[in-house]
């Protein structure tokens, strides 16, 4: 008996504007209305505002580690502009922009990577979930969303975010698994930024995209280039639809590149070659969006000028409203670790107040 | 009232809690069609459909780690890990995400579910199914962790557990499982979660236990001539530390017995309870007998490594001749 091929495979990578300006009418065709594209542009240009007084406040000190989302901006900006508001949207701490669209309070990312919890009680309308610090880990309780989602008979789907590094986790595998087996309407991102801190792709997937990781799990997947907003909208749109009418997930590989270090506390230069970096940022989401906005006559230097001065404004603002926040109660460290508080941790609590309220005495007394 | 063992009171609480309220769903592995390795959801399957009673696939932190997105969504998921020894892949889930995201998102979201775990050794399994972890979770901010010892407990804690608007562990020892039935009302009934049960009552000498072990500290009991009182925490965290003390002050006298290993058991933190809260009250030191810190036996050298009467019987012996 001759062996025969059983199973021939094959992963589509969509690009509609690539970074030297070419467009696919055809598939670009309605995507993205104009006055919507300018939005989304602005929407990156805060956002990436924000990155640039974000480092300065860590450098500062008036902010704790803060992870910068340059180069990444279109990617959860186009997951949050093609779904509904009330679909959950599960990232981990990268998508900034995606967030912001959702409406989520710049303050209350500030207020986070300021060391307060109140940054993460994200109110419910904005139907996104806490930062999510342990890598790969939140894909489950999307998968755990959309399924609550599902058993209720609603049509709320979710999509989650999380690095080409979570992929090695296996929660992951899980997730996709469960997603898959049960019939839960996901839609899997995964930003392939190349760098998980200073591990390359290459260590964390050997196949030649982490795109193909889906078809394992039986589930329909592609690549995308994650810095073309057009592409990023066409896959999140195409993959929304199934999930809402098939109840089935999808897995989307978004490539673009983390311009940025890992965090505020890396330093990229110890592991990546500059020459990389440089060629990477000609290949810039906003660059590439602009010039695009530029040929079809809805932008230009006034715009972009007045558009710096209003983000500026606006940045600038928040940082000043997430500073004037005061730190939290002592208590507070005790009074979300339980709905009721167990008597003994109430005695605890209560011997720590009595403890910080004598030491600020003490300070005080001595006059520092 | 029926007469029921700890397998059959736990079936009926999940019954009539699913009957009273659509947001409690099972998941896990062998739930479903099969009931459960030990039988725990016979006929839930049957009688509730596949949407409620959901043979997942095999992977315990998948199982975790989806049940805080179905509470985080506002359901009252039940998942069950099929044994003690595989609590272990769900860790992350459960400590890194479970227990922290009430504090983390300052009550914008909770984690109401309650992990069902079969535990303890004594039943003649494989390693890994006769473990005893609930000091590790108990350690663990943010976790409430229940271990019954009869079926009335039982089924009165496994409702208090799915209604906690927290994360709850819910141990069942295995041991006890089917070691003997009593009277379980059928209407429904709670036992407040953090609340310890005086088994028996006495004057000399406390003991606090929890989970199977009750039953060879009852047995102890039973052989000696002094007047013992018996406390079966219920509750491992939030321990009811008043109840403790109150008996200690009266009794003088403690000894704790529980299976898992010695060095970090809880019967450190009971010790140590004993003396910040009784010191004075003290006839003698407190004694535990426990598990010792080696890797559980295989089921050969089971019954030495687990406290029996014999070894809760000497140190009842050594605190009265101190």
């Amino acid at each position: 008996m001759p062996i025969k091929s059983i199973l021939k495979l094959e992963i589509e990578r969509v690009s509609i504007l690539d970074e030297h300006g070419n467009y696919d009418e055809k598939l670009g065709a309605g995507l993205i209305p104009d006055a919507d594209l300018v939005k989304l542009y602005e929407a990156m240009s805060s956002c990436r505002y924000l990155d640039e007084v974000a480092f300065k406040l860590q450098r500062s000190g008036r902010m704790g580690t803060y992870p910068q989302n340059m180069g990444q901006e279109a990617t959860s900006l186009a997951a949050a502009y093609v779904l509904n508001q009330d679909d959950w949207l599960v990232t981990c701490y990268r998508e900034n922009c995606g967030l912001f669209w959702r409406g989520v309070p710049m303050e209350a990312i500030l207020l986070h990577w300021m060391g307060d919890e109140r940054g993460n009680a994200m109110p419910r309308p904005h139907f996104a979930t806490p930062i999510a610090v342990p890598i790969g880990t939140q894909m489950l309780h999307a998968t755990g969303l959309a399924w609550a989602s599902k058993y209720r008979g609603e049509k709320q789907i979710a999509c989650t975010f999380f690095g080409d590094g979570a992929t090695s986790e296996g929660d992951f595998h899980e997730a996709a698994n469960f997603a898959a087996n049960l019939d839960i309407p996901v839609v899997f991102c995964c930003q392939n930024n190349f760098w998980a801190i200073s591990v390359p792709g290459k260590i964390q997937c050997s196949a030649p995209t982490v795109a193909q990781r889906g078809i394992a799990y039986g589930m329909p997947c592609l690549q995308v280039d994650g810095n073309d907003i057009f592409a990023c909208v066409y896959a999140v749109k195409e993959a929304a639809e199934r999930a809402r009418k098939e109840s089935r997930p999808t897995f989307i590989e978004m490539v673009t590149y983390r311009l940025g270090d890992h965090t505020t506390a890396d330093d990229a230069r110890r592991y990546r070659d500059q020459a990389e970096v440089d060629v990477w940022k000609l290949r810039d989401p906003l660059l590439r969006t602009r010039k695009f906005m530029e040929s079809k006559k809805l932008w230009n230097s006034s715009k972009e000028d007045a558009m710096r001065q209003r983000i500026e404004v606006e940045v600038n603002a928040a940082v000043a409203r997430s500073e004037q926040i005061v730190a939290p109660e002592v208590s507070d460290v005790f009074n979300y670790t339980f709905a009721e508080l167990p008597s003994d941790l109430a005695q605890q609590r209560d011997s720590m107040q009595t403890h910080s309220l004598a030491s600020e005495a003490t300070v005080r007394s001595e006059g520092h | 009232m029926a007469n029921l063992n700890l397998v059959q009171a736990i079936n009926l609480a999940l019954i009539q809690e699913m009957e009273k309220d659509d947001r409690v769903l099972l998941l896990g592995e062998d739930v479903g069609v099969n009931g459960g390795v030990f039988r725990v959801t016979e006929g839930l399957h049957a009688r509730f459909g596949a949407r409620r009673v959901v043979d997942t696939p095999l992977a315990e932190s998948g199982i975790i780690g989806t049940s805080i997105g179905l509470a985080m969504a506002g359901l009252r998921p039940i998942p069950e890990i099929q044994f003690d020894g595989f609590l272990g892949p769900a860790y992350d889930q459960i400590c890194s995400h479970a227990a922290r995201m009430r504090t983390r998102t300052r009550g914008a979201f909770t984690v109401p579910l309650t992990i069902r775990v079969p535990v303890g050794g004594g039943i003649h399994a494989p390693e890994l199914h006769s473990d005893s972890p609930e000091a590790i979770y108990s350690h663990q901010p943010g976790l409430k962790v229940v271990m019954p010892s009869s079926p009335y407990d039982a089924k009165g804690l496994l409702i208090s557990s799915i209604r906690d608007p927290d994360p709850v562990i819910f141990f069942e020892p295995k041991r006890v499982y089917r070691a003997f039935r009593e009277e379980v009302p059928e209407d429904e009934y709670t036992i407040p979660i953090g609340k310890a049960r005086v088994v028996c009552e006495g004057t000399e000498l406390t003991i606090v236990s929890w989970g199977a072990s009750v039953l060879q500290c009852m047995e102890s009991i039973e052989k000696s001539s002094r007047s013992i009182e018996l406390i079966d925490l219920r509750t491992i965290f939030p321990m009811d530390l008043e109840a403790i003390e109150a008996s200690v002050r009266k009794t003088g006298r403690c000894v704790v017995v529980h299976e898992a290993p010695r060095t970090g058991g809880m019967g450190a933190e009971v010790a140590a309870q004993i003396m910040e809260r009784c010191f004075l009250y003290l006839e003698a030191p407190v004694q535990r007998v426990t598990g010792f810190d080696t890797i559980m036996p295989y089921y050969k050298l089971e019954l030495s490594y687990m406290p029996d009467a014999n070894r809760i019987s000497g140190a009842i012996e050594d605190v009265f001749s101190f």
